[in-house]
């Protein structure tokens, strides 16, 4: 307190020290930009004519109905136009701000902003748009090879129906699997969590257990489960299906991958809480059982839906053991087609069920980031 | 014979940094022990060491002359007995206020639900809480959640409280509705070791107010003594620093 008001005494006795001048900084031009959302917006224009004539030309060699075909190609080549709307404006708005450089600087800053903003627009879509008519190009560059080979609309509609069933056997997989992964992941965690010297072994087998399949690549541990157990004769084993061991092998890979989410979380959880619970007398196993997972469980909901989409889709690798899944069929039907369309099927059907949960998962990690943010 | 006795207690973090170099103090019944001394003086881990939540590498703890330090001792049964309140209240945030005082009371000493639910509300009507025992920790300020985690320790009816520097967490203006609680207690004869920074508060409340530092007492005394004649001369200087911070 003393040092401090004789400090500022002292400071009183000198003049002030004078404060350099700020020089008003113009804004800087954007017409530049703005000229070249122009030209990139005239360039998807004449690109998109270009392609739309492209994809007609495909459909005339497969003698397709054209006539509305047509109108929907230039229409979406005429919506190209759209992007002249910011572009153009953007220029505008460019000049008009250099005129009033020397009316009235904050206007000037304000018209700056917004010209670029418009620039950055139509930019922004015209290389959205570009990729989009490159994918478009690309489906029909070779006299449509790439639509043929991929999306065989007859094909698909032909056999969707019987992949779809198969994919049937996906779903049974993963949903069990889950299920199963859920349990024996958390005995894993709290086995590695074993306290004291006597835990020491328990701990050390669950973390050779967890290094093994973390290793080992899932289509590995498929075939060594689904064709290797069958061969053991051991009573049990030889009576289980190759779906039932499909399910054993993914829930061994993921049961390891899902008891290091566990354990994160639980050791994301502050020991304070710990050390709050042992203090009221809870036990080891109270204190993770009340106190510790059920918080630890909200924090890897994220992480473990994300383990469970790549689940769901390495259900696919059960082909290796036989088992007729959607990816199965789907190869008899393209070897028997010569045609892969009926594979797309089970891709998109992959993509359809994976969509929604990695929405989800997005929601729910920026919730969490929300609720981080709001100081818990 | 003592409540509390600490009989040379030492301790050392990771077999090389010591804490605790031979403590020696008794908690008498109805007593309110004020632990002070400079950060790292091992205030807090005392504490900790008297309800078993840190081992302790020497010395002895009793409690009613039973010894409840060193291997064999029933921890569980100990710290049931001996509640703690934290610096950072340590409330469980997935639990509603209600829930985070009864959840030791069933799953540790098997009260039926309803009663525990009973006793948590009528302690949370004593501190003016019980219209948010249906709420989350997260909805309350860090004064209220103090009081919950004080009570939290008190439905376990423990034979001594243990509080570890209960309101240096807290802004400025909700440290006394936490005291008040203190004082209250002192009222009703609980049985209290304070770690406090709050040198006015330990001057009101203390039975007797002990100086640690560097692991060890180096002076006890009533509280008139220790604040106002200090024989010893790092005591001296400690107090003299707290005064011209213009804490005391």
């Amino acid at each position: 307190m003393d040092e401090s008001s004789e400090a500022s005494a002292v400071d009183r006795t000198r003049a002030p020290r004078p404060t350099r001048q700020w020089k008003p900084a113009p804004p800087r031009s954007v017409v530049g930009l703005a000229s070249l959302a122009v030209l990139v917006a005239a360039a998807a224009v004449l690109s998109a004519v270009w392609t739309a004539g492209s994809i007609r030309e495909a459909l005339d060699s497969l003698s397709a109905d054209t006539a509305w075909v047509n109108v929907g190609l230039y229409s979406v080549a005429a919506l190209a136009m759209v992007l002249f709307v910011p572009a153009v404006k953007g220029l505008q708005t460019a000049i008009e701000a250099r005129r009033l450089i020397r009316i009235d600087l904050a206007e000037a800053r304000a018209t700056t902003a917004d010209a670029q903003e418009k620039s950055r627009l139509a930019i922004g879509y015209a290389v959205a748009f570009a990729i989009v008519l490159l994918f478009g190009l690309f489906l029909i560059a070779n006299e449509i090879a790439v639509g043929k080979t991929f999306f065989d609309l007859g094909l698909i509609f032909e056999t969707g129906a019987l992949v779809a069933s198969a994919f049937w056997v996906n779903v049974e997989i993963f949903m069990i699997a889950e299920v199963l992964v859920l349990v024996w992941g958390l005995l894993i965690a709290v086995a590695r969590l074993a306290p004291g010297r006597a835990g020491a072994p328990i701990r050390l087998i669950a973390t050779a257990y967890v290094d093994l399949f973390r290793g080992l690549p899932a289509i590995i541990a498929i075939y060594l489960v689904g064709f290797g157990l069958p061969l053991t004769d051991l009573p049990i084993l030889r009576d289980m299906t190759p779906t039932m061991f499909a399910i054993l092998a993914l829930t061994l890979t993921y049961g390891a991958y899902v008891s290091e989410v566990y354990r994160s979380g639980i050791e994301s959880v502050h020991w304070s809480q710990t050390a709050a619970a042992r203090s009221l007398g809870f036990s080891h196993s109270q204190t993770l059982r009340y106190v510790v997972v059920p918080q630890a469980v909200r924090r890897i909901i994220p992480p473990l839906l994300n383990d469970f989409i790549s689940l769901q889709k390495d259900t696919a690798l059960v082909s290796v053991i036989g088992t007729v899944d959607a990816f199965n069929q789907a190869k008899i039907i393209a070897s028997n087609h010569f045609n892969l369309s009926s594979v797309t099927t089970v891709a998109v059907l992959f993509v359809l069920i994976t969509i929604p949960q990695a929405r989800l998962v997005d929601k729910l990690i920026e919730r969490d980031q929300k609720r981080m943010r709001a100081g818990g | 014979m003592a409540l509390v006795e600490i009989r040379d207690v030492r301790k050392t973090y990771g077999g090389v940094v010591p804490v605790l170099n031979g403590i020696t103090l008794d908690v008498e019944e109805h007593q309110v022990v004020c632990l002070i001394g400079p950060s790292g003086c091992g205030k807090s881990t005392l504490l900790r060491c008297i309800n078993g939540l840190e081992g302790i590498d020497g010395g002895e703890i009793r409690l009613h002359g039973d010894r409840v330090s060193g291997p064999g001792v029933d921890l569980d049964a100990l710290r049931r007995d001996v509640g703690i309140v934290f610096q950072s209240f340590n409330l469980f945030p997935h639990m509603s206020v209600v829930d985070n005082i009864t959840a030791a009371p069933i799953k540790v000493l098997g009260l039926g639900r309803k009663e525990a639910r009973e006793r948590a509300m009528e302690l949370l009507a004593r501190i003016q809480l019980d219209k948010k025992a249906d709420e989350f920790p997260d909805r309350l300020s860090g004064g209220q959640q103090q009081r919950v985690a004080i009570v939290r320790a008190l439905a376990m009816d423990p034979i001594v409280l243990l509080l570890d520097e209960i309101t240096s967490a807290l802004d400025p203006e909700l440290v006394s509705e936490v005291l008040n609680i203190v004082r209250d207690l002192r009222q009703e004869g609980m049985t209290m070791v304070l770690a406090t920074h709050e040198m006015g508060f330990a001057k009101e409340v203390a039975s007797k107010v002990c100086f640690l530092y560097g692991g060890v007492v180096h002076e006890e005394g009533p509280p008139a003594e220790i604040f106002s004649d200090p024989h010893d001369e790092r005591t001296r200087s400690f107090l003299q620093r707290i005064i011209e911070a213009g804490r005391l």
